[in-house]
């Protein structure tokens, strides 16, 4: 049976620390495997949306010369991680596109890792934090190149929204980098709707809510921009813009 | 149409109009020049209401309706549009989907029922022609990658399909070459040359005017307007400068 984790875990720091106290044990020893044989490619789609809290764990194994795409909305009305643990084989991509959204009191993330051990593998993940009212939304990324993972190609892009004073967004990259020809760009920012957009709009005739949504849906689509499904795009972008609705 | 009396207005705490009076009439073009300074964004905006522009005085009303008390949203659609000196890009919102929510937004307000997709592409390929503008250029992000004329051709375009009755273009001509300018001009009169419609045309310079013929001309300095006239005053001030008569 595993033991609870608590924020002074590094990588637990900005979660729920009395949501924590009273998960179940055993959901920590859940992990949803997500394999890709090599030369394949395989995409899995998550949605964390519940009234609960939720805690999504998924190991991701990409053979070698494979590519797994992985999507995921963190929309829930209760504390929900979404935790991704990815094994690149050599010549193998990754991407990833996860999006926080909601208010309330809520803690929401998106914890990733990439394990580099292999040379030739790439992988990609952007990020998009949405929140208001007290909310907290946060990324944890980490990226682990081994000595031995030449020419690797890591990119991560997180970006966050605050739509109201009180929310929060944490963002925190960590890169170990042991091999010497390797490529790993990563950015965070954190910013608010932008002042001049919004009367724009609102000279034109749109209403402040609907503004919004527009600014949003144009903000967090960056993150669905690599899934090629359209249909599974506008599934996943309704299910976030929902979440904006609701807001109270 | 457009009643502006004593308007007082300030920005952080510093009085920018000061008793600006004005009468815009159905079926009427009227000039606004002034110098830098003189305060014409600023009426621009203030008739726009963008947060920031406070008004301490005076009155302004649109149709009979108190401008000053409707939110932003809401004089768009009790007809007004604002043409912006520095229109403003939206990474991530085609023009299309912009407008089309736009146009809608303001007929739902209205009580009239909104255009479908077929029907307001059909609208937006209408006006785009009319301006000369791409029909592709529309299905890309609001004013992304535009230049500076495009993005003012693009702002004709808009107007041509939210069709107002009403239109304040503040200096809407800067940034246009010569061939751009007359297509613009163009623009303005056949959208906005109607009887039941009026245009306030906030210039820098006289040039715009030698397309889009102003009924009258006003000079606006220290945030008051000093001077009216008919189109000749655009001519005198583009002769001897503001200084000499205003």
């Amino acid at each position: 049976m595993a033991t609870l984790p608590t924020t002074r875990d590094e990588s637990w720091r900005y979660a729920d620390g009395a949501v924590l106290a009273n998960l179940d044990p055993d959901v920590l020893d859940q992990w949803d495997d997500f394999t890709v044989d090599p030369g394949e490619t395989a995409r899995r789609v998550i949605v964390a949306g519940g009234a609960g809290p939720e805690l999504i764990r998924v190991r991701v194994s990409v053979g070698d010369g494979a590519t797994a795409e992985l999507f995921g909305v963190v929309a829930g009305e209760a504390y929900a991680r979404l935790e991704v643990v990815v094994s690149l084989g050599k010549g193998a991509h990754f991407q990833f596109g996860g999006v926080t959204i909601g208010g309330g009191n809520a803690v929401r993330e998106i914890v990733t890792r990439m394990d580099h051990a292999l040379p030739d593998a790439t992988s990609d993940q952007v990020i998009r934090a949405v929140h208001w009212g007290t909310a907290t939304g946060n990324f944890l990324g980490r990226i682990d190149v081994a000595r031995h993972a030449q020419k690797t190609d890591a990119a991560q892009d997180f970006k966050g929204l605050i739509l109201e004073r009180g929310a929060a967004t944490n963002a925190r990259p960590e890169l170990e980098i042991y091999a010497d020809d390797v490529k790993c760009a990563h950015g965070a920012s954190i910013g608010q709707l932008d002042e001049g957009a919004r009367f724009y709009m609102a000279a034109r005739g749109l209403p402040p809510e609907l503004a919004r949504k527009l600014l949003v849906q144009a903000f967090i689509g960056d993150a669905f921009a690599a899934l090629e499904d359209e249909d599974e795009q506008a599934r996943l972008m309704d299910v976030a813009l929902a979440a904006l609705g609701d807001r109270s | 149409m457009l009643h502006i009396n004593d308007l007082h207005a300030e920005i952080d705490g510093k009085p920018i109009l000061k008793g600006l009076t004005l009468s815009v009439n159905a079926g009427e073009i009227h000039a606004i020049m002034g110098p830098n300074g003189a305060g014409k964004s600023t009426l621009a905006y203030v008739l726009g209401g963008r947060l920031g522009y406070e008004v301490t005085g005076g009155s302004v009303t649109l149709n009979g309706a108190d401008l000053l008390d409707m939110d932003p949203h809401e004089r768009a659609a009790a007809g007004m549009f604002l043409g912006f000196q520095y229109p403003v890009e939206i990474p991530g919102v085609s023009n299309v989907q912009f407008l089309r929510e736009a146009l809608n937004a303001q007929r739902g307000a209205r009580g009239e029922t909104p255009l479908s997709g077929g029907e307001f592409l059909k609208l937006a390929r209408e006006k785009a022609a009319l301006l000369r503008m791409d029909m592709e250029m529309l299905k890309r992000n609001v004013n992304v990658g535009f230049s500076g004329g495009e993005k003012k051709r693009a702002e004709m375009v808009q107007m041509g399909i939210l069709d107002p009755s009403f239109a304040v273009l503040d200096e809407t001509d800067s940034g246009l070459d010569i061939d751009a300018l007359r297509v613009v001009g163009d623009g303005i009169n056949t959208i906005m040359r109607a009887p039941h419609k009026a245009v306030l045309l906030i210039t820098h310079y006289q040039r715009l005017l030698d397309y889009v013929r102003p009924d009258f001309v006003h000079v606006l300095a220290a945030g008051r307007i000093v001077t009216s006239g008919g189109p000749e005053l655009a001519q005198r001030l583009e002769s001897e400068g503001y200084e000499a008569v205003a």
